[in-house]
């Protein structure tokens, strides 16, 4: 049999079709249904209405992550619709059969920081979620995409989805990172270059030495921001990097079935000569710390230049675009990123909320003071990371400095809970969107890396992480009366 | 499912692009744990004041287009979060179809299962109708048995969607239902995965 080479893509999808018809789409199997309290109570409904079962409860998992409030007492919650919408969850997972990682089970966390964390996720599998993040469980080799409410539905139902074979783009990073760049920067990039739309329809791989070099906690990252670029899913091929940070996690396979695990997960990678529908290439020496200026994750520039002019917008639609978010973000075209102040900082989300972020923004932190004028926040995300944390002691850099520490969920990435910004208030924040009022109405986002947000927290402005002496206790810390004046003249 | 063959009503432009989800439902409205009661929440933020004032420069607020059906936006929308939340909403507030260059995948399927229909015009043909919406409300014609778009004066462009949602609007059928006829295949497959994958019985 002569064996076309195939991507790593082609080859999960080829091992999970059910059946296959010309006149409707593919039947995938899905080998891990992950559900949360918001996107799943319709759902649930619609099954009870029609008197079905879930197929394969023990495929499929809850946890409770982006209404439940992050402060100590966050068992009571204040919030009646919220908390009827958790008390759904409890219900719908007993009557259905379904295993709920419920707070403070010592496993509760954001969906997808939890997957990876109990060795749930593993190469070569079918991941499907109500949420769109779910392109970070990607970074494990696995083709992991988020889904409507109807499709959970349908997985519930029949432990299988009806899907369109997408295109496939290769987004090749050849070089090594520049110190103080990071994974997130590097996703940041893509962005800017190929825009919100610009893998829609495509699954992406990400290959190249700069994407081999990066942590499990990186290619996170970088997966967990693919749906910003419009794409259905994102995928790092598995290797020994992978196979290390699975050994041993509670739902990892063990013994005889880890070898015989391990020896198919080796088969997964794409073979040589495969093809893709797009390539992009990128180099890590061009890559820099970013921050976003507007309204959406491409509107990003590096930390040492400036916030861009309208009038310089490829076409008329982006430059209105740009207007407009220019007017929502309070700011002035030609102003120095790094001396836009920035009022709160929000360490978290399923983007950067892991140990490794955390260590990122400790080792920043680490002796010096958060700016008067910022309240900060580090919202680890999950019980175990926290527990993890505080083992090492991060929580005591962070409290020291005066950050807050906070109680794990989805917390001020979107604001479903308490944690939210007020009007016109400006947040360095690690998570994945800066749309309108995603932080709260008229809040405005400015998406960074842990390391941006930790050195912007103590600058009370942006600044570039590069130029931040880790030797040197506030070496960037004090603003000045003066500077302060400026800093706000900066933006309106 | 309500079917979709062929629908008349007035268009309504919203001449933006990357209308995400957020800003279809704002999040404050996601916590309901029904499938209704979406619709006035509608583009919330940008309809309303926060005292909940309606905005009357926000085209949606404006007489003329109240009844509109026919949403006109620009490229990329529904791009964002995964929340079927958007269609219901923009569904239960009357809209029909929407009509732009691209869509977010995930939000054009989440339409497809909600009688919604996400119709891709080239971007020439939008701003066309997007500039004469703008002057006047008009009423657009949406014919998914003849895949096309008219109007009164003779406007007329094709589009294209893939068959088999085509034929699922058409005929209003449920895909669960679909799905589970093909039992016998998911049964065989399912015998046929690794022991080892990951499971939820075994407690750990
Ligand atoms: S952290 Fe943010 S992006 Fe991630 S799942 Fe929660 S709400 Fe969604």
């Amino acid at each position: 049999m002569d064996k076309k080479p195939r991507t790593l893509f082609e080859k999960i999808w080829d091992a999970h079709v059910v059946a296959q018809s010309a006149a409707e789409p593919s039947l995938l199997y899905i080998d891990l249904h992950l559900v949360h309290e918001v996107t799943s109570p319709q759902a649930f409904d619609g099954l009870r209405q029609a008197g079905r079962r879930v197929r394969r409860p023990e495929l499929t998992v809850a946890t409770i992550d982006h209404n439940v409030p992050t402060t100590p007492d966050r068992l009571v919650i204040q919030d009646p619709v919220a908390a009827a919408q958790i008390r759904a969850l409890r219900r719908n997972a007993e009557e259905f059969g379904i295993t709920l990682f419920d707070i403070g089970s010592g496993r509760q966390g954001i969906v997808h920081v939890i997957g990876p964390e109990l060795g749930l996720t593993q190469p070569g599998m079918t991941i499907v979620c109500g949420d769109s993040h779910t392109s970070t469980h990607g970074a494990f080799g696995a083709l992991a995409f988020g889904i409507g409410t109807s499709e959970v539905e349908h997985v519930l139902a029949t432990q299988s989805l009806q899907q369109h074979k997408p295109q496939t783009m290769l987004v090749r990073i050849e070089g090594a990172l520049p110190a103080g760049v990071t994974a997130k920067d590097m996703a940041l990039g893509i962005i800017g270059r190929i825009g919100t739309d610009g893998a829609t329809g495509h699954v992406v791989e990400y290959a190249g030495e700069a994407v081999r070099s990066l942590s499990m906690e990186g290619r996170m990252t970088l997966c967990n921001m693919t749906i910003e670029a419009g794409a259905r899913a994102g995928l790092v091929a598995p290797d020994e990097a992978t196979f290390s940070y699975l050994a041993g996690r509670a739902y990892a396979p063990q013994g005889a079935a880890w070898d015989a695990a391990v020896a198919r997960w080796r088969t997964l990678p794409t073979d040589p000569g495969a093809e893709f529908d797009r390539i992009v290439e990128i180099r890590a020496e061009e890559l820099e710390p970013y921050v976003t200026w507007g309204t959406s994750p491409a509107m990003v520039v590096p930390v040492t230049s400036a916030v861009p002019d309208p009038r310089n917008a490829a076409s008329e639609a982006e430059r209105q675009g740009a207007a407009r978010a220019l007017e929502y973000m309070g700011l002035v075209p030609g102003t120095p990123i790094d001396t836009i102040p920035v009022d709160r900082v929000f360490i978290g989300s399923c983007t950067n909320s892991r140990l490794e972020d955390l260590r990122a923004a400790a080792r920043v932190v680490n002796g010096r003071k958060v700016s008067a004028r910022v309240r900060a926040m580090v919202v680890p995300g999950s019980e175990a990371i926290k527990r993890s944390a505080e083992a090492e002691g991060l929580h005591r850099v962070f409290l020291a400095a005066g950050f807050e520490w906070r109680e794990p969920g989805c917390s001020m990435c979107l604001g479903m809970n308490p944690d939210i910004l007020a009007p016109q208030e400006r947040c360095a924040a690690t998570s994945n969107r800066n749309f309108e009022g995603r932080q709260g109405r008229g809040g405005r986002t400015h998406l960074v890396s842990p390391e941006m947000a930790a050195a912007a927290a103590i600058a009370g402005h942006f600044v570039d992480v590069r130029s931040f002496h880790l030797d040197r206790p506030n070496a960037a810390s004090s603003v000045n009366p003066a500077q302060e004046r400026t800093l706000n003249a900066a933006v309106s | 499912m309500q079917p979709f063959r062929k629908h008349t009503g007035v268009a309504v432009p919203l001449d933006r692009a990357n209308i995400d989800t957020d800003q279809i439902i704002p999040k404050q409205f996601l916590k309901r744990i029904e499938r209704t009661g979406y619709g006035e929440f509608l583009f919330y933020d940008w309809r309303f004041d926060s005292d909940g004032t309606p905005l009357p420069e926000f085209v949606l607020n404006q007489p003329q287009y109240r009844a509109a059906s026919i949403l006109i936006a620009g490229r990329n929308f529904g791009c964002g979060s995964s929340r079927e939340h958007a269609p219901w909403a923009l569904a239960q507030h009357g809209f029909r179809a929407i009509i732009a260059p691209t869509f977010a995948d995930i939000f054009s399927n989440n339409a497809l299962k909600n009688g919604l229909l996400p119709v891709a015009l080239a971007e020439s043909a939008v701003c066309e109708l997007m500039r004469r919406a703008e002057r006047a409300p008009f009423e657009l014609t949406v014919d998914l048995e003849a895949l096309s778009v008219s109007a009164a004066d003779g406007f007329e462009a094709k589009f294209h969607i893939n068959e088999f949602a085509r034929h699922c609007l058409l005929n209003g059928l449920d895909d669960i239902g679909l799905t589970l006829q093909r039992e016998a295949d998911i049964a065989r497959f399912e015998a046929a995965r690794p022991a080892w994958m990951p499971s939820l019985t075994a407690s750990r």
